[in-house]
């Protein structure tokens, strides 16, 4: 529930950023990049393509090396720990239990040629369920969760629609119990009418399990709705950050401003 | 509850020459619990723009803004959630929502996010939404395709779902028929009345002199403008 994980809160944070920065060559990545994230949080980062917030998202995933910096996540075992330092199977552990990935196209995240259940199975069965009829009703619990009709549970992903796939991802890395999401355009893609179910279903999933994410986009209606913060990111640079209403509402920076004045309003 | 200290507010259009708006200088103001002050002036004069600061919605330039414990103007973002969900509610003129939500747990996700359990959270909504005379047929419906004044009554059951010890209110009885507008005011009487700060933007001038208690006039914090 929330409620504990804002009782939680005060403590110390998920995730402490501390100076990150990757180059491509003479071209930056991302640079000076510095913040916590506390439980129960989502932050949003903003930006066009080419900002750097897909690399500052691989970067903290653990997907992408940084040049630089430091990435602590407060593990249940060891308490604040850099994840850029510790052993690769430490690392592979923590990505299979307390972190999840959303990927944009869920064929990266899915195993196209697996049956639904399966795809959800699977991940339990990387954390040690070993028990058939556990997992295969863990999958068809979560399967109902992200409103897959129980009678699918055998499909293979390939004869989804792109809402129910994404669906399906969402299912696969929460199964677990995640601690913090990373979402890269979650809701890319995506009919307008899919999309307002997805953020719905993810709405009330971050609240019900009290997780911290953090979502890459550059849809501002979609972190307006799902964010409780805002990065906003500019050729690999942070140029600003606040509370997500704040931000674009009052934008300060001449980019942020720039972005929220070009919104088409419907 | 409420106590405004020496605001000040400018907005700086950096993509239209760099031009600075300054639009509030000296901004003060207290509200003690169960208290209920309307904020007045012409329109354009930062009512809105005052209230918004208390929300922590528009940044201060300058000055303090405490609502309890909590100087919004430096808090970081993440106290200023803790206080928005805890302690300071806010009834704006316009309902944004999640479409498809159905508009009972759009009045009932403050009371969720409080960790309040959802029978308990929908039994509230449901006596609000009855109360604010919203026929229950429309509740399992989102409030999207709703007419404006059924959107502003679900947007008020929301603001006064939770008992917020802080509650700043953007006309509360615009656009509402006269049996709606006694609902709305006898809601705030009643959280006034269990110890509610209340600030109000109200240009109904009869709700207003029946519920506020003072009133402050914004024009005196406009800075001299150089036409």
């Amino acid at each position: 529930m929330k409620d504990m994980a804002m009782t939680e809160a005060g403590l110390s944070p998920l995730l402490r950023v501390e100076g990150l920065a990757k180059r491509y060559g003479a071209r930056i990545g991302c640079t000076e990049v510095s913040f916590d994230l506390w439980p129960g949080e989502v932050m949003g980062i903003v930006g066009e393509s080419g900002s750097g917030k897909t690399t500052l998202l691989n970067c903290l995933a653990g997907q992408l090396a940084p040049d630089a910096g430091r990435v602590l996540f407060d593990t249940r075992g060891r308490g604040m720990v850099d994840t850029l330092t510790m052993s690769e199977s430490e690392r592979r552990m923590l990505g299979r239990t307390d972190w999840a990935f959303v990927h944009q196209h869920a064929q990266d995240g899915l195993r196209m040629n697996v049956s639904a259940g399966g795809n959800v199975g699977e991940r339990l069965m990387a954390v040690g369920a070993q028990h058939y009829g556990d997992i295969r009703d863990k999958a068809i619990d979560w399967l109902d969760r992200v409103e897959i009709a129980e009678d699918r549970v055998d499909d293979r992903p390939s004869a989804f629609s792109g809402g129910m796939r994404q669906r399906l991802q969402i299912a696969r890395n929460l199964v677990t119990g995640p601690r913090l999401v990373f979402m890269d355009e979650p809701t890319g893609g995506l009919d307008v009418s899919v999309q307002a179910r997805l953020l719905d279903l993810l709405r009330g999933l971050v609240r019900e399990m009290g997780l911290s994410a953090i979502i890459v986009t550059h849809d501002l209606a979609v972190v307006r709705l799902l964010a409780d913060r805002l990065m906003v990111m500019k050729s690999g640079h942070v140029v600003e950050t606040g509370l997500t209403d704040q931000v674009l509402d009052d934008p300060q920076h001449a980019y942020t401003q720039l972005l929220v004045s070009s919104v088409l309003q419907v | 509850m409420i106590s405004v200290e020496n605001v000040s507010k400018t907005f700086t259009l950096h993509n239209q020459g760099g031009t600075v708006i300054p639009v509030m200088e000296g901004g003060s103001l207290s509200v003690a619990p169960g208290e209920c002050v309307a904020l007045v002036g012409a329109s354009g004069s930062g009512k809105s723009t005052l209230m918004r600061m208390i929300y922590g919605n528009y940044l201060a330039a300058s000055g303090r803004i405490m609502v309890g414990d909590v100087d919004v103007a430096q808090a970081e973002p993440r106290e200023i959630l803790a206080l928005r969900r805890e302690r300071l509610g806010y009834v704006s003129q316009f309902l944004r929502v999640v479409p498809r939500v159905a508009t009972l747990d759009v009045v009932a996700e403050p009371l969720l996010a409080l960790g309040v359990a959802r029978d308990a959270a929908r039994e509230r909504a449901s006596a609000l939404l009855a109360r604010l005379n919203i026929p229950e047929r429309l509740w399992a419906l989102s409030p999207t395709t709703f007419s404006g004044g059924e959107q502003q009554r679900v947007n008020i059951a929301r603001g006064f779902a939770h008992d917020y010890p802080a509650l700043l209110l953007d006309e509360p009885t615009a656009s509402l028929d006269a049996a709606n507008r006694e609902q709305v005011m006898a809601l705030i009487e009643e959280a006034k009345a269990r110890g509610a700060a209340i600030v109000g933007i109200f240009h109904d001038v009869e709700a207003r002199d029946r519920v506020c208690d003072r009133v402050v006039d914004v024009t005196g914090f406009t800075p001299v403008r150089v036409v």
